[in-house]
């Protein structure tokens, strides 16, 4: 630890940290625009120069200056003002003077160091440099003319999303920030760049010219759009949500998020019930809420128990996911399914489902071994983590599965789970690494377990972390990674078919005559059962609700509170921002109101009941937020059955962009999946 | 006048053999094994005797600046990088080393590493110079051929291995952490200090950059001894140098003479004097264009050391004499100077990227006269803004040479501000877009 | 799209690129000379390598985008990384350009010697207006570049690698006429002046004779 004191006040920081550093940890207040402390320092802008008081009128830049023990820092000196006064004239006078029309007005770091430390007038009276504007896809809107060459972007391509596409072009006064050469953006996380850009040179191209900062209501909420659960913020205008980014939360995101939390909010807008429907004479119809009521009744009160079924789906909340399992339990009925993928689990114990090291325990991490995922589309932001351990020091990184670039090295050991079985052999090099490693992470994907061996798998890819020796007191390396928000919350309240009762497959065709699907449009609809009664309770128009009898309209995640647990299983909530579109009402609720028309009410009344009969279900429910990482307490794996087969494993996620019935119902996603689809090859003449 | 049995580079004109037969009449290479022999210590103590400054406008006591290299050996290597990016305008002394006196050159890289316990150098020569490192390569393949360099140096038991990694045209790369990124294979973007490259230099190893005719110089000097170089010149001015005298004389060429010899004498002895007459002198440019202008009241007794320089604000720079006659426009030279280094600026730092353009377009402006007498200031402080705030020297350089210009032809830029002035009184015409700004300098 | 869209940059580009023997020969060597692991050392030389290639089989000394790709395959560089490097160096001619590549030195000392008067000689004879333009024929392009180092020997002229010294307008357009008819006139000082010594002789060193040693 160094002993400094900044502007006289003393703090004690560790060594090796920079001057800027040691200003934050004493409150004081430095301007930067290329600092960002969870990149590379450039130490460009100039902007942070401050005093070191041993030698009086020389500046020190603070970024790239580590502080001593003893060192007096002052900040507030005639000289640092001039400097910082000077810098940001040199900032200023190429800077186009467009803050009217400039999308970051308002949040700009430019414009607040402008008004600490510019003047009210120019001195410069040439001409300013205007730079040819630039194209880098559907998510990053560009207005070059407005950078100051801070490199922020091109460092956040290379070092945090590790997809090196922008580049600093030229020298001099003509340096400009571009793609090689006019490439669309292709990072899940590019999104980012419009939050680390300090100007508005790169903004969200979804969000142009659409509001200004202080118009907007933020509701702070988590992100469902795959089973990172990151913090995010949502920032509305009346009953519209205009934008998200992300929260900062050290333990999840950092301050990233991936870029269909934040650009498929459009298909918000789109597509959406807003009304209930009912099925008469082969048609859809309008209909009231107690119309859909009545037909429902009228189809259920007839059945037994057995025979009806319920689906929920990827992006659902716990608590309305809580209340159809309890309606249903009233008429008796345990068919219930979270897994519209088939995926295999034993929810015995609860770290036979989760990613246990945690994500930010991926840091402690010493090799990493991945069966049947693509962490980097499945959980960008995940996989930013993943790179930000390789970054720190070299990490072996092995996987079993389709090759694909993850944005860090890795070493394709296999196809599918002959591979796994030649490690629990202790064939192969990388059977050699994960032994002597004393970390090792397993990430189980989705991909290794929604097929007819999953159980197979699942045990094997336990049986493996056993035996390198990934569980131990310390330690729990066995990671599993779900892809959607709803999954481990799911398994948590135990919406899955207890032995004997009915899942997914056996629902179908015609293995139930009432279908419940809670937003499940992840399956093929098409094999429900000709006179299965379908009752579809969702917020989008989206495969699923063509095939529905009634069709119950309900809030997206953005419109009520709901509680989901990430693929960690921390428990986080998202929150109402707006209110929900038309008729629609908040997932709980639909299912309560049923439950009074069919007489068999579901006792609670209020969030506040739903949430202590949460609880009451699983204890997991009772903290918010807050996950400890432990070891490994007990070896004993999951149930196997069954043999593992030849076939090599297949990712879940095909195309990013569009998985989910907000994604799919999004134009910018859509954009985005047209520009980023593989090339065809081109057509011989 | 240096006697010609004192000058080290002895075929600096190329009157002479370059290669190996010619370089060993001339006395190089012989005696190299004795030098090595006498140790790391002892050839930095050497070198601390004879006062040599770095060649490359620096001018760093070399001895000092190989005393803060490691030493014991560690498990990464040491470098000996040497600076042959030679673009300084004005400069063009290296170049006659490189092709002429490139043995010279090997040798003084070999005895370096030794006291900087580097077993490898790159030679790092500006891409235009490209038959200048042929020739450096041709010398290079000679003394591996003769066992000078290689396994086994000189048969001294050391290791030592050069090579040439050819520039790519940026002025800055001659800057010696930019130099270091570029062989890395990056831009030329000069790296941030702390840490010094003594201790992570090229590719992250300690490293020490060192000018060519630094280099070139060690032989001779340990052979003759580090008295005997101090002894040249002044106390403490540190020996001799090659001089480039340009521009407007009647003879320009390089000499290699003593320091502390009088810039009049250089010009009047070795280049033929200056065009029409000392009298016609207008200003002299003593150190390459980083190095700020002197008005010819000062040349006519400035000598041409360290000190002497230094008090009037000027620098020995590189040792490149741009004389300048009445015949031409100074403000345009100097708008012409501050676009040389707005072209050549990495534009990675703000002050110097942005700072360097404003100066250029004021100093345009102002060579028509079109700007108001108060930017004259405002130029002024615009160099205040840029120096001592950028990463590396360039932006120093740029504003250097703009203020120099400022402080010392004042008189000049006022009076044609005013000329234009005076030829545009019409109605409605300013001079200046600024004229509308009663505060445009503070 | 974008890679042919010559707005974009700057060129048709063509499709492919390969070193042939002769640049692969010499590729091995340049590898040679950096540590294990250290290959990006090599952008630039390869990056001059690809370019003398386009010169010698095409006439053109430009590096396309496709010799880019291949050099960063080679050193598996970010590709973004090469291009980056390219932009930077002024060496890297990175548009179609003519055979004989005409730098006139800008530098202080070759303006103050008049070489204005060689860039207007040499606009003259290649029959073009401003520096950055290739001559109808193909034959000649024309830069201004900044000091090239030759500064006692200004103005100085540098076509393709040769350095033409001491220049004026009437050597000047010798030179270029020489080019034009397929010559390769000496470089160096063109009034036959030795390297960087004093015209009509030197006046250092003058006393200095050497045996051949051995």
């Amino acid at each position: 630890m160094a002993k400094v004191t900044v502007d006289g006040i003393a703090v004690e920081v560790p060594d090796g940290c920079n001057t800027l550093q040691a200003c934050e940890a004493a409150g004081v207040e430095v301007p930067r625009f290329c600092y960002h402390e969870r990149l590379s320092i450039a130490g460009n802008c100039r902007m942070c120069s401050v005093e070191n008081a041993k030698y009086p009128g020389r500046l020190v830049t603070a970024c790239v200056t580590p502080v001593r023990d003893g060192m007096e820092i002052l900040t507030d000196t005639p000289a640092v003002k001039a400097a910082r006064h000077g810098m940001l004239e040199f900032l200023l006078i190429n800077h186009p003077l467009d803050c009217p029309i400039c999308d970051q007005g308002g949040e700009c770091d430019l414009q607040d160091e402008a008004v600490a430390y510019g003047r009210d007038y120019s001195r410069f009276s040439e001409s300013k440099r205007a730079v040819r504007e630039k194209d880098f896809g559907p998510l990053v809107g560009t207005a070059m003319t407005r950078c100051i060459q801070c490199t922020r972007c091109v460092r956040f391509c290379a070092e945090i999303a590790g997809v090196p596409e922008l580049g600093a072009f030229g020298r001099g006064e003509a340096m400009e920030i571009d793609t090689y050469v006019n490439h669309p953006l292709s990072s899940e996380l590019s999104g980012n760049l419009a939050d680390i850009c300090p100007v508005g040179a790169l903004t969200a191209k979804p969000y142009a010219f659409v509001a200004r900062s202080w118009e907007l209501r933020k509701t702070d909420s988590t992100d469902v759009f795959d089973a990172v659960g990151t913090s995010i913020r949502v920032d509305s205008r009346g009953p519209e949500v205009l934008r998200v980014v992300p929260r900062l939360n050290e333990d999840v995101n950092e301050e990233w998020l991936a870029d269909k939390g934040r650009f498929a909010i459009d298909g918000l807008k789109r597509r959406r019930l807003d009304i209930c429907w009912v099925r008469r004479n082969g048609k859809l119809e309008r209909a009231t809420w107690p119309e859909a009521a009545a037909a429902i009744e009228a189809r259920i009160s007839r059945l037994d128990g057995s025979r009806i079924g319920a689906v929920a789906g990827d992006l659902v909340d716990v608590e309305t996911m809580l209340a159809l399992k309890d309606l249903l339990a009233s008429y008796g009925s345990v068919n219930l399914d979270c897994r519209q993928d088939g995926a295999a689990v034993d929810a015995s114990r609860r770290d036979f489902y989760l990613f246990n090291p945690t994500i930010a325990g991926i840091e402690q991490a010493d090799a990493v071994l991945v069966v049947g995922a693509n962490p980097r589309r499945e959980a960008p932001v995940l996989n930013a983590r993943i790179r930000k351990r390789w970054m720190k020091s070299n990490l072996p990184v092995g996987v079993i599965g389709p090759e694909a670039d993850l944005t860090y090295p890795s070493q394709a050991i296999g196809s599918g789970p002959e591979t796994l079985a030649a490690l629990l052999d202790g064939r192969g090099d990388f059977a050699e690494v994960l032994k002597k490693a004393e970390r090792p992470l397993i990430i189980v994907g989705q991909g290794a377990l929604a097929r007819p061996d999953g159980t197979a798998v699942l045990a094997a890819c336990w049986k493996l972390a056993a035996a390198c020796g990934a569980l131990t007191p310390e330690w729990h390396g066995f990671a599993m990674l779900h892809t959607a928000a709803a999954r481990v919350g799911a398994l948590d309240i135990g919406f899955l078919p207890k032995p004997g009762a009915k899942g997914l497959p056996e629902m179908l065709h015609g293995g139930v005559d009432l279908l419940w699907l809670l937003g499940a449009d992840e399956f093929d609809v098409g094999a429900i059962g000709k006179d299965t009664f379908v009752v579809y309770q969702g917020s989008h128009g989206d495969r699923a609700a063509a095939r529905a009898d009634v069709i119950l309209p309900q809030a997206a995640y953005t419109e009520q509170d709901g509680t989901y647990v990430n693929t960690e299983g921390r428990v986080q909530r998202a929150r109402a921002a707006v209110q929900p579109p038309g008729e629609a009402r908040e997932g709980w609720k639909i299912l309560r109101g049923i439950s009074a028309y069919v007489q068999k009410p579901l006792p609670y009344d209020d969030a506040a009941a739903v949430r202590e009969r949460l609880a009451a279900a699983n204890a997991v429910f009772a903290r918010y937020g807050v996950l400890e990482r432990g070891g490994c307490a007990d070896q004993a794996g999951p149930a196997a059955a069954g043999a593992l087969n030849g076939a090599p494993f297949v990712p879940p996620i095909a195309n990013y962009y569009q998985t989910d019935p907000i994604s799919r119902a999004s134009p910018t996603m859509a954009e985005c999946a047209r520009v980023h689809a593989p090339q065809p090859a081109p057509v011989a003449e | 006048m240096l006697s010609d049995q004192d000058r080290m580079f002895t075929n600096l004109y190329g009157l002479h053999d370059p290669f190996l037969a010619g370089a060993r009449a001339r006395g190089d290479w012989d005696g190299t094994a004795a030098v090595m022999a006498r140790g790391q210590e002892a050839i930095i103590a050497e070198m601390k005797v004879s006062g040599l400054r770095g060649r490359g406008g620096a001018l760093f006591p070399t001895g000092i600046k190989w005393a803060i290299m490691p030493k014991v050996d560690t498990p990464i290597p040491n470098y000996l990088v040497i600076n042959a990016d030679e673009g300084e305008p004005g400069t063009c002394k290296d170049r006659d080393i490189l092709r002429h006196e490139p043995h010279k050159l090997l040798e003084g890289a070999l005895i370096s590493s030794v006291a900087i316990r580097a077993h490898v150098c790159y030679v790092y020569i500006r891409g235009e110079f490209h038959a200048e490192a042929e020739a450096v390569q041709r010398a290079i393949d000679e003394a591996y051929a003769a066992g000078l360099i290689g396994k086994n140096a000189c048969g001294t038991g050391w290791d030592f291995d050069v090579y040439i990694h050819r520039g790519g045209g940026a002025y800055v790369c001659g800057e010696q952490t930019a130099l270091l990124e570029s062989i890395e294979g990056k831009k030329g973007m000069p790296r941030q200090r702390p840490p010094s490259s003594a201790t992570v230099g090229l590719y992250g190893c300690p490293t020490r950059v060192n000018n060519v005719e630094t280099v070139a110089a060690v032989p001779v000097i340990m052979k003759r001894g580090g008295a005997w170089f101090a002894g040249l010149s002044a106390p403490k001015e540190g020996g001799s140098k090659i001089f480039c005298i340009s521009g407007h004389v009647n003879k320009p060429c390089n000499v290699e003479e003593a320091l502390g010899i009088s810039l009049r004498e250089l010009i009047e002895t070795y280049a033929g004097g200056v065009r029409g007459g000392w009298d016609n002198l207008q200003a002299v440019i003593p150190g390459g264009v980083s190095v700020p202008v002197l008005p010819k009241h000062v040349c006519d007794t400035v000598t041409l050391d360290f000190d002497a320089l230094k008090e009037v604000k000027a620098s020995l720079g590189t040792g490149a004499i741009i004389v300048i006659d009445k015949s031409v426009d100074l403000i345009d030279t100097f708008a012409r100077i501050e676009h040389f280094f707005m072209f050549e600026s990495c534009g990675q730092c703000t002050p110097c990227r942005e700072g360097t353009g404003w100066m250029m377009r004021i100093l345009k402006r102002m060579t028509e006269g079109r700007a108001e007498p108060e930017e004259i200031d405002l130029l002024d402080s615009v160099t205040r803004q840029i120096k001592g705030y950028t990463i590396c020297s360039l932006g120093d350089a740029a504003a250097q040479a703009a203020g120099g210009l400022v402080r010392n032809f004042r008189p000049l830029i006022e009076e044609r501000i005013a000329q234009y002035k005076a030829g545009h009184r019409e109605p409605g015409a300013t001079s200046g877009r600024a004229a509308a700004n009663p505060v445009a300098a503070e | 799209m974008a890679k042919n869209d010559p707005a974009a940059v700057g060129a048709v580009q063509p499709e492919h690129f390969a070193f042939d023997a002769e640049s692969e020969a010499k590729l091995a060597v340049i590898l040679k000379r950096y540590p294990p692991g250290r290959q990006a050392s090599a952008v630039m030389p390869l990056l001059d390598l690809a370019q003398r290639q386009m010169h010698r089989t095409t006439g053109s000394g430009w590096l396309p985008l496709a010799a880019m790709d291949v050099v960063a395959d080679r050193l598996q560089m970010p590709k973004v990384r090469v291009y980056e490097v390219a932009k930077f160096y002024s060496m890297m001619i990175l548009q179609p350009i003519g055979r004989y590549h005409l730098q006139i030195c800008t530098g202080t000392s070759c303006w103050l010697r008049g070489s204005d008067r060689v860039a207007e000689v040499c606009k003259k004879v290649a029959g073009i207006e401003n520096f950055g333009e290739t001559s109808a024929d193909g034959m000649f392009t024309l830069s201004g570049v900044e000091c090239l180092g030759a500064c006692v020997n200004a103005p100085v002229l540098k076509v393709n690698d040769d350095y033409y010294e001491d220049l004026d307008a009437e050597s000047t357009e010798k030179v270029l006429e020489a080019l034009k008819h397929g010559e390769h006139p000496k470089p160096g000082p063109v009034n036959g002046r030795q390297a960087s010594a004093p015209e009509g002789g030197p006046i250092a060193l003058a006393s200095l004779t050497f045996d051949k040693a051995e």
